[in-house]
């Protein structure tokens, strides 16, 4: 029997990239693992997963749209034969993994940053306060539950081999009965995931409007192979689409490379983007907090900066 | 239609770059800074209100208990929530610093047994710990539906069925739930237009805002007369079980070096590619 319980995740009858960053999570661990996957279409998925050096790989295809309810009790089941359960700190992790450790009376440590086996203990660390302080801890229960940070596991490589497949129970939950999934519109993008990109642009309440969202910051976002991000203001506004908010409500994004366009840096925005390698700001006021952890800024009106900085970088790549 | 909302009081979490940790790294210290309502409970808290009123008419139709697991001073933040208009409070006293988010369900789940609401709403995470585990938790503890991340919540028949709008990392998420149940809120859920409740005109539109309400001076003086209950976990019969236990608290490294400003896109472009070799 494995240690280790990587909960992998489903959207759409594929296995999503975070399940990786759960495999690395189990890695960290240390000692053998298994691989569970649960949902409709989670059978004919669970190839994708059969590379990475898991013991097994479980599936459970449980059909229609994703509710937690739906999923605990069947985790929970396969769960209780494992010391440490491990997922990504995704909307599905996070939804889903602190509901199976009250099933299985485990702690659940959420959000971490860090993982060290200290001789067998897990030490842990997360980030707390917004990303202001970082806290050390273990799980006291027999049982661990554990979600991580996307940004921190890097996606498992695949280690080859090739993992066994076998089907587990579907295990029924009262709680499901009050219940009922209607329907999940996933928002669709040809650009880099936000969680996964290189280089992230940002724009802010300074934007105005969609319109210019279209015009001044996407051309930036696809000149440099982007992803797009927001802030919370922006998105209140009906700018861009929620998901594409980063902080610490939204998304925590790690790239190379982070620009933030007329965006003041708010304690709550910081919090979902500091951690990237190097921050540019466009902003007209050199005091805006966003100097805090700015490694280069350009005071400047960002209706002018960004057309200007668009022509630049293309004109930059095509001379190599 | 009767709701609990739990609430947190938090140090001020604009200034959450000001907490400082113990010389011993045992403790965070939030000396100096103001104590807030969490500002997802605020949220929450805002969006019970909503369901438990005519919008319009600004009549209350419903009951909003509050409650909150802290030390005695917490009552200052109940209060806050009484004047945004909820009816009453429960304060349950006990060391914020020893509690984990599981106990604070354990907790919880002891206050529903005896409230009974027909619904719990509650933030999705405390700007402190930084958790967003509690609600999931109760849910599980209480054998209830959870509907986590709501961005929108539409009741007409007193909140026994919900169709909730979820906020997810994917997209949006749309389910149907019957109460009773736990909800915990998203950013939207301030939206003009995001709570119907069969009460308030279907048209009605609350205005824009990036918090709840604010109280108004009506609303002071009519908190100072509600009752807030002062209870312990034993006299509810909670044994709350830790299930965490922090070593040590850390601030995080500074980011090194400086802020470079530049004086063109050239200029920007030239050491993104040179120095930082980011292009
Ligand atoms: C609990 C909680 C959670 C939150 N979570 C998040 C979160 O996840 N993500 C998030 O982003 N926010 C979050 N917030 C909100 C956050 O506090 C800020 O309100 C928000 O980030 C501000 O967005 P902004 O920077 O776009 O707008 P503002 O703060 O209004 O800043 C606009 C900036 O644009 C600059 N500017 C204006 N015009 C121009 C121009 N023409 N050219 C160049 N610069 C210009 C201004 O100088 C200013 O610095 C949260 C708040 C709370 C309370
Ligand atoms: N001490 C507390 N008292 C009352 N409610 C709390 C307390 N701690 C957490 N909560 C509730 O649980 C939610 C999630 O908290 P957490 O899972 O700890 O991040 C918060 O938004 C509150 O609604």
């Amino acid at each position: 029997m494995a240690k280790t319980l990587v909960v992998a995740e489903l959207l759409e009858g594929a296995v999503r990239k975070t399940s990786l960053s759960g495999i690395t999570m189990a890695r960290e661990v240390g000692g053998d693992f298994d691989i569970l996957l649960v949902g409709e279409g989670a059978g004919g998925a669970a190839a994708e997963l059969t590379g990475f050096g898991a013991g097994k790989v479980l599936t459970c295809d449980i059909a229609g749209g994703y509710v937690c309810e739906k999923h605990a009790a069947t985790v929970a089941a396969v769960a209780a034969d494992y010391e440490v359960v491990v997922a990504c700190a995704s909307a599905y992790g996070k939804d889903l993994l602190p509901r199976v450790a009250a099933k299985i009376g485990a702690g659940v440590a959420s959000d971490i940053s860090g993982i060290s086996n200290d001789g067998g203990k897990l030490v842990l660390r997360r980030p707390m306060y917004a990303g202001n302080v970082f806290g050390t801890l273990t799980i006291d229960t027999d049982k661990k539950v554990i979600t991580g940070r996307q940004t921190e596991f890097e996606p498992a490589a695949p280690s080859g081999g090739s993992s066994a497949v076998s089907a587990v129970a579907e295990v029924s939950d009262a709680a499901a009965g009050r219940i009922e999934f209607v329907s999940l519109e996933v928002v669709k993008s040809e650009r880099p995931d936000l969680a996964e990109a290189d280089i992230v642009v940002s724009g802010g309440r300074s934007l105005k409007s969609a319109e210019n969202f279209t015009n001044i910051i996407e051309p930036l976002v696809d000149t440099l192979g982007a992803a797009m991000g927001a802030s919370r203001a922006a998105c209140d506004a009906g700018y861009v689409a929620a998901d594409l908010q980063v902080g610490q409500t939204g998304k925590v994004v790690a790239p190379k490379l982070y620009v933030a366009v007329g965006i003041s840096g708010a304690i709550q925005h910081l919090a979902g983007m500091k951690g990237s390698k190097c921050i540019v700001a466009i902003n007209k006021d050199k005091e805006a907090p966003i100097a805090q952890v700015a490694d280069y800024f350009l005071v400047a009106d960002l209706f002018d900066a960004v057309p200007a900085l668009t022509a630049e970088v293309k004109k930059v790549k095509a001379a190599g | 239609m009767k709701i609990l909302v739990p609430i947190k009081r938090v140090a001020d979490p604009d200034n959450a770059n000001k907490v400082k940790v113990s010389g011993d790294g045992t403790q965070v210290t939030s000396e100096g800074l103001e104590w807030k309502m969490n500002p997802f409970d605020e949220w929450s808290l805002e969006a019970a209100l909503r369901l438990t009123e005519d919008g319009a008419k600004k009549t209350r139709t419903g009951e909003v208990v509050l409650v909150t697991i802290g030390p005695k001073d917490a009552a200052q933040t109940v209060r806050t929530g009484l004047s945004m208009g909820a009816e009453r409070g429960i304060l349950v006293e006990a060391n914020d610093q020893e509690l984990d988010s599981n106990m604070v369900a354990q907790i919880l789940k002891a206050i529903v047994d005896k409230e009974k609401p027909d619904l719990v709403v509650m933030g999705k995470q405390t700007v402190d710990g930084d958790s967003n585990v509690a609600g999931t938790v109760l849910a599980e503890l209480l054998g209830w539906p959870l509907a986590n991340y709501a961005m929108s919540l539409a009741t007409d028949d007193d909140g026994k069925t919900l169709t909730v709008k979820r906020e997810l990392d994917t997209g949006v998420s749309t389910i149907k739930v019957t109460g009773p149940a736990v909800i915990t809120t998203s950013d939207r859920i301030l939206k003009p237009e995001s709570v119907k409740n069969g009460v308030t005109p279907a048209d009605f539109k609350y205005p824009e805002a990036e918090g709840g309400r604010y109280a108004s001076l009506k609303g002071i003086m009519a908190a100072k007369k509600k009752p807030i209950d002062e209870v312990t976990a034993a006299s509810l019969g909670a044994t709350p079980q830790k299930t965490l236990s922090y070593l040590k608290f850390e601030l995080p490294a500074a980011r090194s070096g400086q802020t470079t400003f530049v004086e063109s896109v050239e200029e920007l472009v030239q050491k993104l590619k040179s120095d930082a070799k980011v292009l």
